[in-house]
């Protein structure tokens, strides 16, 4: 078992034409089971043609009429990022992964406007993916350092995941799903919605969280765990030694107001139960130690 | 994205957020012109820096003479402008905004911010105004009022009407002030702000409701859309570093240690700053390289590391993934015999090619000290650093 994707996937890409979208594609169709994953493509006015072996469609509806994908993943530019959402949303897929970052903010409120009452779910925008290893891949995350195993890893930023992944993979600890949330300030599944997930599956005996300044996602998702969950949880917060008020990296990381610093989460995070490290070397070694 | 208060202003009063009539001012002559031109018998000179807090730092002055506009502009124009946000080094003040006094019965306060629990925007209110609004919400967050705004339905006049009559607005200036506030709510979303803040929102002794200061952000990922704005852009505001930076599309931020770090990802970049502290170190900079580290890109990020003269080592630290480990440590060498290195360099490189990766550096015959993983780079760099002195 894994969450959110699993070798029976079928993805559309969404922006197959443009170069990212032609890369990732390509690398997420020669990991693991991704020659039978990878379904579809859509640009609008290149329908009928194909790449890779993969045909392209006008639009995400057409290509799941043909193909019966149900997940999209989305390499569109910014500008036109959000729309590429709702029109997945339209199509009622179960799941999009928007890889894109730098999309407007207001774009993406409207977009997770329209989501209200539908069934499909985000991931992202601004993140590196979602990763089954050894079944499948979709993003951006370099496949060849993951195993499966019993970890789940959730976490808002890129090579801090890799980081963790490999950190990890030294301690002889696979993983039964890594999920890139994103650092965008508004996006879709936020770290309470995968730990839940992550709860309820049966691979899944342990959690790594990443989080990272900005907001109060990662204090919500402690409360959460401190009454609900039934692995063991452990946590790292980057950015302790971030300035307030300046915007790091992320759109979404950045202390405003006071509100959002490492330490702020840190201590809600160990007053829930999480063991937390204020060493990102540690988050392997601190999995380890919670696991037997 | 930052602006200074008088174009804030000036976008404001295009969607009918009424404001005290101003000019801004680039000399002396010209303020005094500006209080000529305006009339009355009472000015305020207003310096004009991104950062708040002016009026404690001396940089808001009331006027009650023309000889007075004088006396204020000059004293407040290229002044070295210290606020609590400033930082002890201050900012020069190289603008002015000269605007007629108003009459203030009463101070309040109202902004609009992207509010990510609900991920909405949201319109706060207050009848606390003129202070630091964290503070009102940390003490007394009763007399905070909000309203989450339907992005297609836009700010309802009930919504507004409702904020602002909590906020103490008397009956026979509701309506204005509902107009107010829809304006400033419609003003930050087409403009795609970040933050629109009127603190304080004052009420006249007519019961007129003015924007006596504002203050609006951008999204710097919208300013594609909105090039008006972004020619307001002043980089004198801004850390010429972090300017230089943005022209190779790195994203690099000062501060006030001696450990340059160079990394690709944010949040990898984040941790690599809190484990040199966490070790006993102090980082220079955040920094982070982006997925396409190009030997140009690497190049450039060490010339601008390199331009701290407290810098005293620099730790380079990149997870390759998609980006191979050799060609970043191509970059590097290169990099670094370009800008012929002084300072202890640290790296650490892990993911894809890695072996090739310090292969290169180790036959580069640069003086390059391997970090075997995240932790001894750091300790590494740290006794470096401690070493240089």
């Amino acid at each position: 078992m894994s969450i959110l994707i699993n070798k029976d996937t079928k993805v559309i890409t969404q922006g197959i034409t443009g170069k990212t979208g032609q890369f990732h594609t390509k690398m997420g169709k020669d990991y693991a089971n991704g020659k039978h994953c990878y379904a579809a493509g859509v640009t609008p006015r290149k329908g009928g043609q194909s790449f890779e072996g993969i045909p392209i469609y006008e639009s995400v509806r057409d290509a799941k009429q043909a193909t019966g994908a149900t997940v999209s993943v989305i390499y569109v530019p910014p500008p036109f990022a959000a729309a590429a959402i709702d029109e997945a949303v339209d199509a009622e897929l179960d799941l999009v992964i928007c890889i894109t970052e730098g999309i407007p903010v207001r774009d993406m409120i409207r977009a997770k406007y329209k989501m209200q009452g539908k069934n499909t779910k985000l991931v992202g925008p601004n993140c590196p993916g979602v990763i089954t290893p050894d079944e499948i891949k979709i993003g951006i995350m370099p496949g060849h350092i993951h195993r499966k195993g019993p970890v789940g890893v959730v976490s808002r930023s890129g090579t801090l995941t890799y980081e963790a992944v490999g950190q990890l993979m030294e301690a002889g600890l696979g993983q039964s799903t890594c999920v890139g949330i994103g650092g965008d300030p508004v996006n879709g599944l936020k770290h309470i919605d995968v730990m839940k997930m992550f709860n309820d599956d049966p691979q899944t005996e342990a959690v790594v969280m990443v989080g990272e300044i900005g907001g109060s996602d990662e204090e919500e998702c402690a409360r959460w765990i401190k009454d609900n969950m039934k692995k063991p949880v452990v946590g790292f917060i980057a950015g302790v030694t971030a300035p307030p008020g300046k915007r790091m990296g992320h759109a979404g990381a950045i202390i405003s107001g006071g509100k959002g610093t490492a330490a702020e989460k840190l201590a809600v995070m160990e007053e829930c139960g999480i063991k937390v490290t204020r060493n990102p070397a540690d988050m392997g070694k601190l999995l380890k130690s919670v696991l037997k | 994205m930052k602006i200074h208060e008088y174009q804030a202003k000036e976008i404001l009063r295009k969607y009918g957020v009424a404001t005290p009539r101003g000019f801004p001012c680039f000399s002396v002559e010209e303020a005094v012109e500006a209080a000529q031109e305006l009339g009355g018998k009472v000015w305020v000179v207003k310096a004009q820096i991104h950062a708040g807090g002016r009026g404690k730092g001396g940089g808001v002055k009331l006027a009650k003479s023309i000889d007075e506009v004088r006396r204020c502009a000059g004293q407040i124009l290229g002044m070295q402008l210290k606020t609590h946000q400033t930082g002890p080094e201050g900012q020069k003040v190289r603008r002015l905004l000269v605007e007629e006094g108003a009459d203030i019965k009463k101070e309040l306060y109202a902004g609009v911010v992207v509010d990510r629990g609900s991920q909405r925007v949201v319109l706060m209110a207050s009848s606390e105004g003129g202070m630091d609004i964290e503070e009102v919400a940390a003490r007394t967050p009763e007399k905070i009022h909000k309203a989450a705004v339907d992005p297609m339905a836009g700010l309802t006049d009930h919504d507004a009407e409702d904020i602002a009559r909590k906020i103490g607005i008397p009956d026979k200036a509701v309506a204005q002030a509902r107009d107010f506030l829809k304006g400033l709510y419609n003003a930050f979303d087409e403009t795609d702000a970040s933050l629109a803040e009127i603190n304080p929102l004052i009420l006249t002794g007519n019961d007129k409701v003015l924007a006596l200061d504002a203050k609006m952000n951008f999204d710097d990922n919208a300013l594609f859309r909105h090039p008006a704005i972004t020619a307001m852009r002043d980089l004198d505001e801004e850390d010429p570093a972090e300017i230089e930076a943005s022209k190779y599309d790195l994203s690099y931020i000062s501060l006030d240690g001696d450990i340059g770090c160079l990394v690709n990802g944010a949040g990898l970049a984040m941790a690599t700053m809190d484990i040199i502290k966490l070790y006993g170190g102090n980082p220079a900079n955040f920094l982070d390289v982006g997925g396409g580290a190009s030997t140009e890109k690497v190049t450039e990020a060490f010339k601008i590391m390199l331009r701290n003269p407290q810098l005293k080592a620099i730790l380079v630290n990149i997870f390759g993934g998609i980006m191979k480990c050799d060609v970043i440590a191509e970059g590097v060498v290169s990099a670094a015999r370009e800008v012929h290195l002084k300072v202890p360099l640290v790296v650490r490189l892990e993911g894809t090619n890695v072996d090739l990766g310090k292969k290169i550096l180790a036959e580069s015959g640069l003086p390059i000290i391997s970090g075997s993983n995240m932790a001894d780079a750091a300790q590494k760099v740290v006794a470096a650093a401690k070493g240089s002195n």
